[in-house]
């Protein structure tokens, strides 16, 4: 990701606003006149992460495209919340078809843009893990595979969270859903399945495919603008905490997502074509375990007795992408500091 | 301008002068010389305007066609068969969003065993999903079946199959009165949506909707079939007076005026028909033909109206609803209710087999002597039924049933394609 | 356009959904009160002055500093700065130097010449403040501001008090301190000097004062009881160093010996270091732990060659300055005991830095004052037993330093003015504490402290050039933005941004925020997320 400079003011570039920076340099949530591209009064949980990164990545991309924009959403948490009839909470041109066929509805919105001659008109897909990894990663494949002129975004929340808590293929070990639960020898999700569809969207050498998370507000605007910048096949998976299906404080939502991030559990990177080209350090490594306890998800690796092992395992993982994305600055103290926990409000 | 061409050919050739913008398709046969046909077309710069979009599957071929259409675009695809299985979902959605999508099924019998050859089992799968099914009889009527479909999809805001058989049609090469450019230009105005996707007017389409109105929802779609009811012969008429021609329509009736037995019937085996039923009056029968050209929406009133002087009725047709017989017969069957005539089902023509003027004939004078059972399989050949039933009996592994017909019958290998 | 019935929607129309009965939490903003404030004995608005120092605007920064304390120049020199030992950034890496800052801007104001306002209109009050120290200073600033006339009677030659006679020139130049005294003169400030007052109530009566504050500080050397021969030289701290501001300077000989653990003892042993002393010797009873003086000066003075006898108390001064000392232990209270171990320490001199008491004279005959352990004792108001007489500074009970006094004399202006008026001034309330615990750290980013320049060490053993440098521009801005805003709200955007439901109002530049209640569902991650701990959840009332 290409760095802008940021005038240093207090908190530097972590949170929302900065008002010592120039206008164009500040975030698109700090603006007034954002799009709220997502309107108030929908119905997603208290503290729902997939609401908070649909607006983001949603008004970032009316931002980049002038509110040119037209969105296809899969069936989901995402569709259900925003759109219960007799009330929407879009602003923008948006359709829902179903659960499987998003990126394939995008690609026939694009043809339709491009034959108008309304080029200037971008066309963003969106749908949740499942709607993207598994049911719908058909049409994904083939959108990608034709380079056809959308930004697909999946807000992973690693769950069917919608239909009630289901594994899907990016649920991540160990993790408890209600057809994987704690019981038995190996309780959760196993582990050594699923799929990691930002790598699987790169071994298509599609332009762009970037991860971001909403703890990084300026990083996820960031990889959109970039996005949008780009014509052809392009690839957004945000990581989207649910406090409902992990069993979260709905205040802890961007803390959660924060610590995946510490911790290395999730990797946020950039890459164009096949090659990743940027990736977000780790500013306060943490052990997995920060991310994992306060997740109900997790419980069972922690009570009665700890499950060392699974843990172990979620640890060897994290080290992975840390060695394997290079998530850590070797300049950088890496320093392994005590999980923070957040009380009660 | 007459042609003698393939079926495909001549619907590529006219769906292209419908000046469609989004063509998606996935090759399945036997529609694929009509997607080939236009993506020459557009790849050569004959079909100018127009986007053309290989997919990976037929539920993408219709998605596709959801997003275009939805966002303004006259958008076309075709398929059959497993296709039209394999898009099932879409087919629902793209009616439930109320999409004037024009899509050609190639009808093809749906497997297992798997079957390239025509029947109606595809689109009979989808008689209640919400579209608009017209049947071709011959290659001609499928061309102009083709711009009366975007004319009428559009009108109504809903989506229509084009049926035509498969094979018998599609790979057939007749003559076709393929029209110019101005007289499908001054028939088919350009698309004005109900609803698009833009920027400049966003709205939300595709909403979940519960108990509170769903049943609007379904009845609303009910009654657009039923503007249908009303348009469709109406813009018939208007092709007539326009390209001189009588296509379409909802029914077609032929030698009815004082038959006793009526014969009902969809697509092309109304033509095999129509020559036995020739024979028939020839020998001094009073015998006449209904064809069904609307199945989609059904039109009960006018076949009501045309057999209500009849002493039978007995509807041919290519697909049958396991566990239960017709499916067509069942409908015109509700077009007779509280009437006496006896109604005789005759499934014909499955999986692509033949339907003879000799075994019609044979068929339709049991008929006149009121010999038939209520429902018949036309030329089933009974001995090898009973044969692989004895084996069911007798032996617990007794092997798959496609096979064990074909070994019955000598035949060594089916050439699946 | 005509819609689809129920499948097609009016964009944004979930507005008609308010989310807001959801809640059983509700988020309120509040405003904390910065540990830097609250420590700052001037009762400086720290963190206002330090906001629009981020933006680089140094005037208005000088402005709201200078709205409580009139002498940010000096103070950026002189005082210990209880708020950076307060500073919540301390916890995460090093406090903000607010005393630099402070510096920066007082420094920039000479530079540029920013002179206060003068008060809209006059009371028609008089006021007679005795006493140019810092405390009196800052009465007579505050007074003036408030409309009153008011005539300070120093009874020295100089205005200044302990910040020029007790403390030395290289840690604060007479020109700083000259500009910011005249500054308030500028506002019309009579300042009478070689004027003592005798007897207050007749001075007040005399020239018909309304009310008096008494800030004449403590200049009179406490002394220890140390047998000496007649021809020893024993001087006291304060001898020294108020004789530093004659043209003869004090003769103090090559070997100096001062007796004391203060932050005078320190002033002193480094003014005869830089007179000529080749041995600048401190005695200290105590431990450096247990030393009052503070430990930067310690330190300072320990780089420039002062040597320190820890544990050590002076018996006997012989006529050539030999000095008997007696080595002491600390006993498990902490308290220094002898031992009765002894050796000697050859001086030319020796200073007695034990500390000083105050010249009550002025009050003889006053009725209703209480004095005890030789202060003034005064009311929360600042108001001595006898109404209209108001004290501050050293004279009362209170740390004695010049931002305790500087507080003083602001706490008392606003009493004097309200007393003037018939009124009781009351203190706006204070919020509660802003504690490190209450901040989300994680949006501030780390950026380590600007450190000060200072003066080369062979110059500071020999000249009396000022030792600390100041920050330049672009240090002083960086050092300022590294404040926390603790408990205030300084307009991240953080609440604006995170809230899944839009449900934070963005008010504009300066105005802040407001919750639209009708659609929060009070998950509390505007709480969570807030940097500065400006957000609070409260139960709903159901």
């Amino acid at each position: 990701m290409t760095a802008t400079t940021i005038k240093f003011y207090q908190t530097g570039t972590h949170t929302v606003g900065n008002r010592l920076l120039d206008p164009e340099h500040r975030s698109v949530q700090a603006d007034m006149r954002r799009t709220n591209s997502l309107n108030s009064g929908h119905r997603a949980c208290q503290g729902c992460g997939e609401a908070l990164g649909a607006r983001y990545a949603i008004d970032a991309a009316m931002q980049a495209t002038d509110n040119q924009l037209i969105a296809a959403n899969a069936t989901g948490c995402l569709e259900v919340f925003s759109t219960p009839y007799p009330e929407t909470s879009w602003q923008i041109p948006w359709i829902h078809s179903l659960f499987g066929n998003t990126a394939a509805v995008a690609t026939g919105i694009a043809a339709a843009m491009r034959v108008k001659g309304r080029s200037d008109v971008r066309v963003v897909a969106q749908g949740g893990d499942g709607g993207t990894t598994d049911i719908g990663f058909g049409c994904l494949s083939g959108m990608f595979e034709r380079n056809d002129d959308v930004l697909y975004i999946c807000y992973d929340n690693e769950a069917y969270m919608n239909t009630g808590v289901q594994r899907s293929s990016a649920t991540p070990g160990a993790a408890r859903t209600a057809t994987t639960p704690a019981v038995g020898d190996a309780p959760g999700n196993v582990f050594g399945q699923g799929k990691n569809l930002p790598l699987i969207a790169m071994a298509h050498e599609i332009p762009y495919v970037a991860t971001a998370i909403v703890s990084e507000l300026r990083d996820l605007e960031a990889k959109v603008k970039r996005a949008m910048e780009i014509r052809g096949a392009r690839y957004i998976h945000v990581f989207v905490p649910c406090p409902l299906g992990w069993g979260t404080n709905s205040w802890d939502t961007i803390h959660i997502a924060r610590l995946a991030k510490e911790t290395g559990v999730f990797p946020v990177f950039e890459a164009e074509r096949d090659r990743i080209v940027s990736v977000s350090k780790i500013r306060k490594q943490l052990p997995v375990e920060a991310y994992l306890r306060p997740q109900r998800r997790f419980a069972h690796l922690f009570s009665p007795t700890p499950n060392t092992e699974a843990i172990a395992h979620i640890q060897a993982l994290a080290d992975r992408n840390i060695r394997r994305f290079g998530l850590v600055d070797p300049a950088a103290e890496t320093a392994v500091a005590a999980p923070v926990a957040t009380g009660n409000p | 301008m007459l042609k003698q061409c393939e079926g495909s050919h001549a619907v590529a050739a006219t769906v292209a002068l419908c000046r469609p913008e989004v063509i998606c398709a996935y090759p399945i046969s036997p529609q694929t010389h009509i997607v080939e046909g236009l993506s020459e077309m557009v790849r050569d710069g004959t079909l100018p305007g127009c986007e053309f979009i290989n997919v990976e599957s037929e539920f993408a071929a219709l998605s596709v066609a959801i997003g275009s259409s939805a966002a303004g675009a006259r958008s076309y695809t075709a398929t059959a068969s497993q296709g039209l299985l394999y898009m099932a979902e879409a087919v629902w959605n793209a009616s439930g969003l109320g999409l004037p999508i024009v899509m050609t099924l190639a009808n093809r019998a749906i497997g297992a065993p798997i079957n390239i050859w025509n029947d109606h089992t595809d689109s009979m799968s989808m008689r209640d999903a919400g579209w608009i099914q017209l049947f071709a009889e011959n290659n001609q009527e499928a061309a102009d079946l083709h711009i009366q479909a975007f004319r009428l999809a559009e009108e109504v805001s809903l989506p229509i199959m084009v049926c035509m058989d498969g094979f018998i049609l599609t790979h057939a090469y007749e003559g076709v009165d393929i029209p110019t450019q101005e007289q499908v230009d001054a028939y088919l105005p350009p698309y004005e949506p109900r609803q698009v996707l833009d920027p400049r007017d966003p709205v939300s389409i595709g909403a979940m909707v519960g108990p509170e109105a769903f049943t609007e929802v379904r009845y609303l779609a009910h009654a657009k079939q039923m503007q249908a009811l009303e348009l469709i012969p109406q813009l018939a008429a208007e092709f007539q007076q326009q390209f001189g021609r009588d296509s379409g329509g909802l029914i077609r009736q032929y030698r009815m005026e004082d038959a006793d037995t009526v014969v009902i019937a969809l697509g092309s085996v109304l033509g095999t028909i129509k020559d036995t039923i020739d024979d028939l009056r020839d020998e001094g029968n009073k015998i006449g033909v209904l064809g069904i050209t609307s199945f989609r929406p059904f039109p009960l009133t006018e076949i009501r109206d045309a057999v209500s002087h009849v002493r039978r009725v007995v509807v041919v047709e290519k697909c049958f609803a396991v566990g239960i017989g017709g499916i067509v017969s069942r409908d015109v069957r509700s077009a007779m209710r509280n009437r006496p005539q006896p109604l005789y089902c005759v499934v014909a023509g499955l999986g692509g087999r033949a339907i003879t003027k000799d075994s019609l004939h044979q068929l339709f004078m049991e008929a006149i002597e009121d010999k038939l059972e209520p429902l018949t399989f036309l030329d089933l050949d009974w001995n090898a039924v009973n044969r692989e039933l004895e084996r069911e009996r007798l032996t617990r592994r007794s092997g798959p049933i496609a096979e064990n017909l074909l070994r019955d019958l000598g035949v060594v290998a089916a050439r699946v394609g | 356009m005509e819609k689809p019935f129920a499948i097609t929607l009016d964009v944004g129309s979930s507005l008609a959904n308010k989310t807001g009965t959801w809640r059983t939490y509700r988020p309120q903003y509040v405003d904390r009160l910065p540990p830097c404030n609250n420590a700052c004995p001037a009762g400086e608005n720290i963190q206002e002055w330090l906001f629009h120092a981020e933006s680089g605007d140094y005037e208005q920064a000088w402005r709201a500093l200078t709205a409580n304390n009139p002498l940010p120049a000096v103070m950026g020199r002189v005082c210990y700065h209880p708020c950076e030992t307060a500073c919540n950034r301390g916890q995460l890496d090093e406090s903000v130097g607010i005393n630099s800052v402070e510096r920066f801007l007082g420094d920039q104001a000479i530079k540029l010449g920013w002179k206060f306002t003068p008060p809209a209109s006059s009371s028609g009050k008089q006021v007679l403040v005795v006493g140019a120290g810092p405390s009196g200073l800052s009465a007579a600033y505050h007074l003036a501001r408030l409309g009153h006339r008011v005539t300070i009677q120093e009874a020295g030659p100089f205005a200044g008090g302990m910040m020029r006679f007790g403390i030395p020139k290289y840690r604060l130049p007479r020109d700083v301190l000259d500009a910011e005294v005249q500054r308030i003169l500028d506002l019309g400030v009579v300042l009478q000097l070689n004027t003592k007052v005798e007897n207050i109530e007749q001075t007040m009566k005399d020239s018909g004062f309304d009310a008096a504050f008494l800030a004449v500080g403590a200049h009179i050397a406490k002394r220890a009881y140390i047998p000496a021969a007649d021809s020893a030289r024993m001087l006291d701290a304060m001898q020294v160093l108020r004789g530093m501001e004659d043209e003869e300077k004090p003769m103090l000989g090559r070997r100096v010996v001062v007796y004391g653990g203060g932050n005078t003892a320190l002033d002193v042993a480094r003014t005869a270091k830089r007179l000529g002393a080749t041995d600048a010797i401190i005695v200290y009873r105590r431990t450096r732990e247990k030393m009052p003086a503070h430990d930067f000066e310690v330190e300072e003075a320990l780089q420039e060659g002062i040597m320190i006898k820890w544990l050590s108390t002076i018996k006997n001064m012989s006529d050539e300055g030999t000095l008997t000392v007696e080595k002491m232990a600390l006993d498990a209270t902490g308290f220094p005991q002898p031992t009765g171990e002894f050796e000697t320490l050859e001086s030319d001199s020796l200073v007695l830095a034990l500390g000083q008491d105050v010249d009550l004279s002025l009050l003889n005959g006053v009725p209703g004052l209480e004095i005890k352990d030789g202060v003034v004792q005064v009311g929360t108001n600042m108001m001595t037993g006898r109404a209209g007489i108001f004290a501050g500074g050293d004279m009362v009970p209170s740390e004695r330093t010049v931002t305790v006094a500087i507080g003083h004399g602001k706490k008392a202006a606003r009493n004097i003015d309200a007393w003037l008026r018939g009124e009781t001034y009351a203190p706006a309330p204070k919020h509660a504490l802003a504690e490190f615990d209450k901040l989300n750290t994680w949006y501030y980013d780390d950026a380590p402290k600007m450190v000060r320049p200072t003066l080369d060490l062979a110059r500071r053993q020999s000249t009396f050039e000022e030792v600390v440098g100041g920050l330049d521009e672009s240090t002083a801005l960086f050092e300022a933005r590294r404040c926390l805003s603790c408990g205030n709200c300084f307009e991240c955007d953080n609440c604006y941004g995170v809230c899944p439901d839009n449900a934070v109002i963005k008010l504009g530049p300066g105005n802040r925020f407001e919750f639209n209640y009708d659609y929060c569902k009070g998950c509390g991650i505007c709480r969570t997320e807030c940097p500065c701990g400006a957000i609070v959840m409260v139960p709903e009332t159901i």
